[in-house]
């Protein structure tokens, strides 16, 4: 091949890879404008909507000042005075953080009977692994503020239809990633205790379990933190915990405490994420170590 | 081999104490197991009585959850499917313009998220607790507020979803960029290349699939979240659900629900076979 050859063929090249990429860029744009004028983010209310949202948030910002930083929660200006209810918000996160536990415990208990079934190395039948599977993606698709507004009414109003909401939508996800550690597994030991008798439990519990269950543990405590969070905003249909106090002042517009709640929730949600990291680091390395 | 060796037993007690962990845990990793065991169902036991969960309580609620569930077979479209079709497409617009507004901030500030870019600990550490403490904000908050800021529709979600997804597009972008091969950027500056070409065709050939491909990804996950945000009056087909949950239209209810996951389930096929094609995986 001749050198003018391949400077042609790379000319070529050259264009048509333009070409798509002129075309790919033209359908961004036609896909933005589309998707704007659906969602109504037209210029003219975005620029009439900026301002209010800038004013907003400038009005959640708390009123502090150095002077009276330090002073009783009376004295306007002083920190404790933003917080002025950090005892019943202090519970309130607890209480939520509780919720999002409990209902990942339900939620994993559940996974971890069913994971097995959804698991292609253990389960011979195709129809019990397909179906399983197709459960699991059924519960994990509806988001748990979806179950949480029905379970409302099943439950009454309250932390109850919360965590079983979680929980449900934990069922899916956490089966899913059981079953998907499951499927990772060395099939060796498996293989050794089935020839040496053990039925389909005995050879889950010798066999896979000790060798995944550190991964399933840190996939339980990465859902807890999901749930967590999950769990701050469930309040806003009823559901308990609390969101329900949060969706109360952004309704009635006290800003100072809506700001003084977020500020916590984020608080919480960073510890409870750092705990959970080192739970996790714990129970990976108890395995490598 | 013939036959089976019999292990005498006090081969079995000799090794037994010469090798305890061989045959099982130690006695204080029994005894920690029994008391973390029992602490945890004592908790258990606190919560279940705090939240007021009884089997009669836990009985009543399936009982009603049986009922709903009956009255949402077969599902039904109702009459307003127009209104259901116009939510789920505010949905899906809401989602995709939300990502990529927050795409075009989240690019500059991956940058200064990397590692290998802003080379101070303290700094580097400080800017991802500040995109992690973002994060720990879930998109309904936003949305709540952004309703309060800018009244109810569809703009509420598109912000909600821009301000949510900023930090976590941020972060993704920052490990990206900490990934990148820095000996092709040198690559370049070794036949003569600027600064700008160092970022063309050193740096943006490794880091924008990364980018669309995770920016197709958050756009997959902010549908399913756009699908919720109505629920606070924030656009989209939550309105839908929550209004029908609220006159109780069961079957309209299990109708919208099917729909979204049938949406859900289109746009993460196109998606993933763009994703494909733009990491050169033909």
């Amino acid at each position: 091949m001749s050198i003018a050859s391949v400077e042609t063929e790379f000319r070529n090249a050259q264009t048509t890879r333009r070409w798509s990429t002129a075309v790919a860029l033209a359908a961004l744009c036609i896909a933005l404008l589309v998707s704007a004028s659906i969602s109504e983010a037209y210029p003219r209310s975005l620029i009439e909507g900026l301002p209010r949202v800038g004013e907003y948030f400038d009005r959640l910002l708390p009123k502090l000042d150095a002077e009276h930083f330090f002073a009783g929660y009376k004295t306007e200006g002083a920190l404790a005075y933003w917080f002025y209810r950090l005892p019943k918000w202090a519970w309130l996160l607890f209480e939520t953080s509780q919720m999002a536990l409990l209902a990942t415990m339900f939620g994993g208990i559940v996974a971890f009977f069913g994971c097995f079934f959804a698991s292609a190395n253990l389960v011979p039948s195709k129809v019990v692994y397909f179906a399983a599977r197709r459960i699991l993606e059924l519960f994990r698709t509806v988001p748990d503020i979806v179950y949480a507004l029905i379970l409302v009414w099943a439950f009454g109003i309250g932390p109850v239809a919360g965590i079983f909401a979680i929980a449900l939508h934990t069922v899916g996800a956490l089966g899913k990633q059981f079953a998907e550690a499951i499927e990772n597994a060395d099939m060796k030991p498996w293989d050794a205790v089935r020839a040496a008798g053990g039925n389909w439990v005995q050879s889950i519990r010798f066999a896979i379990l000790p060798q995944v269950l550190p991964n399933l543990l840190s996939y339980f405590l990465l859902r807890f933190e999901i749930n967590v969070r999950g769990a701050t905003v469930i309040g806003f249909v009823g559901a308990g915990g609390i969101g329900q106090e949060l969706y109360e002042v952004i309704s009635f517009n006290y800003y100072e405490e809506i700001s003084a709640i977020v500020v916590l929730i984020i608080l919480a949600v960073s510890v409870i994420d750092m705990i959970s990291e080192q739970l996790r680091r714990m129970a990976i390395g108890r395995v490598t170590a | 081999m013939s036959g089976v060796t019999q292990i005498m037993p006090d081969v079995v007690a000799t090794l037994r104490r010469e090798h305890p962990r061989a045959f099982g845990p130690s006695t204080a990793a029994v005894v920690a197991r029994w008391v973390g065991a029992v602490l945890t169902l004592a908790w258990l036991i606190c919560l279940l009585w705090w939240f007021d969960i009884t089997p009669i309580r836990l009985w009543n609620g399936l009982f009603g959850l049986g009922k709903i569930i009956i009255l949402m077979i077969p599902p039904s479209p109702g009459e307003q499917w127009e209104d259901i079709l116009k939510g789920l497409s505010e949905s899906v617009a809401m989602a995709f313009l939300g990502t990529f507004m927050a795409m075009l901030f989240a690019v500059p500030l991956g940058f200064l998220g990397a590692r290998n870019v802003v080379i101070n600990t303290l700094a580097h550490f400080s800017i991802r607790r500040i995109y992690d403490g973002f994060r720990g904000m879930d998109q309904l908050i936003w949305a709540l507020a952004f309703v309060r800021a800018v009244g109810l529709g569809p703009l509420a979600g598109v912000l909600a979803i821009f301000a949510a997804e900023i930090a976590v597009l941020a972060k993704l972008f920052a490990e990206a960029i900490e990934n990148a091969d820095p000996n092709q950027a040198e690559g370049i500056t070794a036949v003569g290349g600027n600064g700008l070409m160092r970022i063309r065709y050193g740096l943006a050939p490794q880091v924008l699939p990364v980018i669309m491909a995770q920016f197709l990804y958050q756009f997959e996950s902010n549908v399913r979240s756009a699908s919720i945000l109505g629920v606070v009056g924030a656009g989209g087909i939550g309105l839908q659900i929550a209004e029908r949950i609220k006159v109780r239209y069961w079957d309209e209810v299990l109708f919208i629900i099917l729909l979204i996951m049938v949406t859900v389930g289109i746009i993460d096929t196109l998606s993933s076979r763009i994703r494909r094609k733009l990491i050169g995986l033909q």
